[in-house]
């Protein structure tokens, strides 16, 4: 259907679930409570590398008030030696994750856990859990975690035959790399780094459990996603998922961060062995010490080219921090870094480094922004060199389709290149700029992503829609799957109401990340209602006593398909709900489809900073955001993301980073000194929303809320670079590091 | 600890409560009074997701002592609309989609409308200084602005 015929597809319309966000009634996790409900505790490592030697709970469980005390006895164990994937994540870390077992790898590592009438005495009786602790010393950095006396993590951990921090490695290739730099005019090659930062969500982790005698376990957890919470949890416990509900409750804010758990886990235990509810909410600082950033990072990036910009050969070695357990987002670094480019020989390594800080948690398109910083930098100084726009440096050697990424895959139909010239026409780019003020632009990739999804289309009796779907919504998903099934029944959006089901209440669907949720739930929502229009069809042909196949759905009625179908007035959604008992019975549909087809997104963007010269600071005070979305089913949500991945990869580029203590304790573990942009630090974050329709998708949607962070990084960096003539490539560009590189230029070079 | 007994008004109703001294008004409203619309992001004043106002004063509820609400007149985000008309910013939260997770909006909307009441006619610096500390993190703040711009514009369209 072509966008002018649509309605309800391309409108901004109101939420669901808006007039209770705004009103203080929706229920995030911590807002629940249930009679008899206890509070729980975590004790977390004092340590940042340490062999747990003894636990001793005893004083803690006489203490007046305590319920239940747990440790690592009460988690189940799955031993090294046996992998045990779930998803991208693997139960073998995430139960020494959620409870260290022999050796605490991070400060604030999770050692016991208490529940307790109150929070307080739950706090109080937590200092009287006496452990001995055989401190070790301990690697955060990488250099530090790659030293040849580095400090090993795990005796089981080998590289290359040798005891070694490195957990594994990733590499792309495409043609000869070597070949392809002996045909460059021009190389350049240059090493960058990039600070751990905290996705940043506002609400912290919470639950509420509640454990009965017969095991039924409901679970009222903030997360992004149920299923993995229900799965996570009863692998961690010995329960059985069918003893498990759990309910996502509404989410505030995950970005990557919710995809595991914390805290279920052991609630579960605590009400199992308490026997009663049990609540247990992060503070802000557990949030910052224990929960998942993203990788800090280190890379070289040499790319060559002709004189004229074409791209000969690129080449990116990665390192990036996992935590205290495997899982760096090695897989978009090296996946994303060239994606972008038709390059003929690429080639890019990425190593996953353990060190001694909290394990790191998927933050939106985990690993690209990494991946993507040195190409965009190295490619902003190679345009200079060649006395080229940078623009038309990534436009003459733009990806579009058919063209085969270093990755792997052979890009179908998408819109990379329109990106690219919209960015040139646009009035940003063409804008003049003032003393201090420099202009970057840069581009990204994300893959976007398929997988499992449910859906359940009802039809209520006075004739409205019911649609339950299995993805917490985390950024205005309900209002999209609401737009499309009111486009497809013909009816007035509001007539549709899009609920969250529990595990319990929907079938199967995986995470809400990889920017999946309404690629696939609009899929399976599609497919619903396409079944309840035919069950409708068929209602008003038994009713007209003529053929199902000459029944026509259109503009929310059953209409006869021809003139030779007869003569009929039309039967609306209201009056086929009204008759459907004595036409067939209750009229719902559902689809559970793995859904395939996600192609990747591209973006590019445009920053103007202003850099003050006396005291270092570099304002962002123009930003625009182009991207190609596949089709924009709810516009002012889709805004929403692109605004939101620019604001977080701003203060990623400018004031966001983990800084620790020497004893490997984070020292800036709270909003006050983990600087993330506030309202006065930004500008209005503009927009320019490209369709090229997905060709594999109902409507055309590709995913849309990764791609933003991804270029942002360097567009603030090429700015700032283009304001003061200082190339750097340490982030972040916070004013003591532009200070420093504008009193000695050459030295940031 | 002997618990304190507090008289005040919650919304323009009287309220009492009993607490301990060292509670926090964000720990009696959320777990003593069932009002839950103010959260709890940070616990240290710094993000305002727990703000409200103390005899028309934004404060961050977790910062205040439960026991100065003695006398005093506090308002949350519950005490917003007016029955079933939404207030202005709450309609046009809805309308330009200033909310995506929604965790800090009943804090932004309580803050808003604290300079809505001081100043109807904000500009877009003044309603970004105002509003520095109600942290967002998933909007860029964009649509934030925006909203109150525009309702701050219709309000004084509706009082000329």
């Amino acid at each position: 259907m072509s966008s002018n015929d649509n309605k309800w597809i391309g409108e901004s319309t109101i939420r669901p679930d808006g007039a209770d966000k705004v009103t203080g009634r929706a229920t995030f996790a911590a807002d629940s409570t249930m009679p008899g409900m206890i509070w729980g505790k975590v004790l977390r490592s004092p340590h940042a590398h340490a062999v747990i030697k003894s636990v001793d709970t005893s004083k803690a469980e006489a203490f007046p008030g305590v319920k239940a005390v747990i440790t690592s006895s009460d988690i189940v164990d799955f031993p090294i030696d046996t992998p045990f994937p779930l998803g991208i994540q693997d139960m073998r870390w995430m139960c020494r994750n959620v409870m260290a077992r022999d050796k605490v790898l991070f400060h604030g590592h999770p050692v016991a856990a208490v529940a307790a009438m109150t929070e307080a005495i739950a706090a109080e009786a937590c200092k009287l859990i006496e452990i001995d602790y055989e401190v070790l010393p301990h690697a955060i950095e990488i250099d530090d975690a790659l030293a040849d006396d580095a400090p090993i993590l795990h005796d089981w951990m080998e590289f290359e035959g040798k005891p070694s921090n490195i957990a594994g490695v990733l590499e792309h290739t495409k043609g000869d790399v070597a070949s392809g730099f002996a045909e460059a005019d021009v190389i350049i090659e240059r090493k960058f780094t990039t600070r751990p930062v905290h996705q940043g969500y506002i609400e912290p982790h919470a639950c509420l459990v509640s454990v009965a005698a017969d095991n039924k376990t409901t679970i009222w957890s903030s997360s992004q996603g149920q299923f993995m919470v229900r799965a996570m949890t009863a692998l961690l416990t010995g329960l059985s998922q069918s003893d498990i509900r759990a309910i996502p409750a509404e989410i505030g804010g995950g970005f990557g961060g919710k995809t595991i758990v914390y805290l279920e886990p052991l609630a579960t235990a605590l009400s199992k062995k308490s026997g009663r509810p049990v609540k247990m909410a992060m503070t802000r600082e557990e949030v910052m010490r224990a929960s998942g950033p993203t990788s800090g990072s280190k890379s070289v990036v040499k790319i060559g080219c002709k004189k004229d910009g074409t791209i000969t050969a690129a080449e990116g070695t990665y390192w990036l921090q996992a935590g205290g357990l495997p899982g760096a987002p090695v897989r978009g670094a090296v996946g994303c870094a060239l994606a972008p480019y038709d390059i003929p020989n690429g080639h890019t390594l990425g190593y996953d480094v353990v060190c001694n800080r909290s394990k790191v948690a998927a933050y939106r398109a985990p690993g690209a922004p990494i991946g993507s910083f040195g190409v965009e930098c190295v490619l902003d100084e190679l345009a200079e060199e060649l006395g080229l726009d940078p623009l038309d440096l990534r436009l003459k050697n733009a990806a579009k389709e058919g063209t085969e990424a270093v990755h792997g895959p052979v890009y179908p139909v998408m819109g990379y290149v329109e990106s690219l010239e919209s960015a040139k026409a646009h009035d940003h780019y063409n804008a003049p700029l003032g003393a201090n003020q420099g202009r970057g632009v840069a581009s990204g990739f994300w893959f976007n992503a398929g997988g499992e999804s449910s859906a359940q289309v009802n039809i209520t009796e006075d004739g409205n829609v019911v649609v339950t779907t299995g993805h917490p919504d985390i950024g205005g998903s309900r209002a999209g799957i609401a737009n499309i099934c009111a486009e497809l029944l013909g009816i007035d959006y509001k007539r549709v109401s899009v609920l969250i089901g529990d595990t319990a209440t929907i079938g199967f669907s995986n995470l809400t990340g990889g920017s999946r949720v309404l690629f696939a739930s609009s899929m399976v929502v599609t497919e619903s209602t396409g079944k309840v229009i035919r069950t409708l069809c068929e209602l008003a042909a038994k009713i007209w006593d003529i053929d199902p196949d000459a029944v026509d759905w259109e503009d929310g009625a059953a209409r006869p398909a021809g003139a030779n179908a007869g003569q009929f007035e039309p039967l609306t959604l209201a009056e086929l709900a009204a008759r459907a008992n004595e036409t067939g019975g209750p009229i719902g549909a559902g689809a559970q489809v793995n859904t395939t087809g996600a192609e990747g997104g591209f973006g590019t963007h445009i920053c103007d900073v202003e850099v003050d010269p006396e005291l270092g600071i570099a304002r962002v005070i123009r930003y625009t955001v182009l991207q190609d979305v596949g089709r924009a089913v709810h516009p002012a949500y889709v805004e929403g993301q692109m605004q939101g991945g620019a604001a977080q990869a701003i203060g990623w580029a400018l004031n966001e980073e983990y800084l620790y203590d020497k004893d490997g304790k984070v020292d800036n573990p709270g909003f006050l000194d983990y600087r993330m942009p506030v309202a006065s630090d930004l500008p209005m974050l503009d927009t320019h929303i490209i369709e090229i329709p997905n060709p594999k998708h109902p409507q055309g949607v590709r995913g849309v809320g990764e791609v933003p962070l991804v270029p942002g990084l360097s567009a603030v960096r090429n700015a700032v670079y283009n304001a003061i003539g200082v190339r750097f490539n340490d982030l972040p560009l916070s004013p003591p590091r532009i200070l420093d590189g504008l009193n000695v230029p050459e030295a940031a070079e | 600890m002997a618990k304190l007994h507090i008289s005040t008004t919650i919304n323009g109703e009287p309220e009492e409560f009993l607490c301990a001294p060292n509670e926090t008004m964000l720990d009696v409203l959320r777990n003593r009074l069932g009002l839950t619309g103010a959260k709890e992001g940070c616990g240290s004043g710094d993000c305002g997701a727990c703000s409200i106002t103390l005899d028309g004063t934004l404060v961050c509820s977790c910062l205040m002592l439960a026991a100065e609400a003695e006398d005093k007149e506090i308002s949350t985000i519950e005490g917003m609309a007016d029955g079933e008309t939404l207030h202005p910013l709450q309609q046009k939260f809805l309308e330009e989609a200033a909310l995506q997770c929604g965790i800090c909006t009943p804090g932004m909307l309580v803050a808003a409308k604290a300079l809505l009441d001081e100043n109807p006619d904000p500009t877009e610096t003044e309603v970004r200084f105002w509003l520095a500390g109600n942290l967002c993190r998933c909007t860029g703040y964009d649509k934030i602005i925006r909203a109150v711009m525009d309702t701050a514009a219709e309000m004084r369209g509706a009082t000329k």
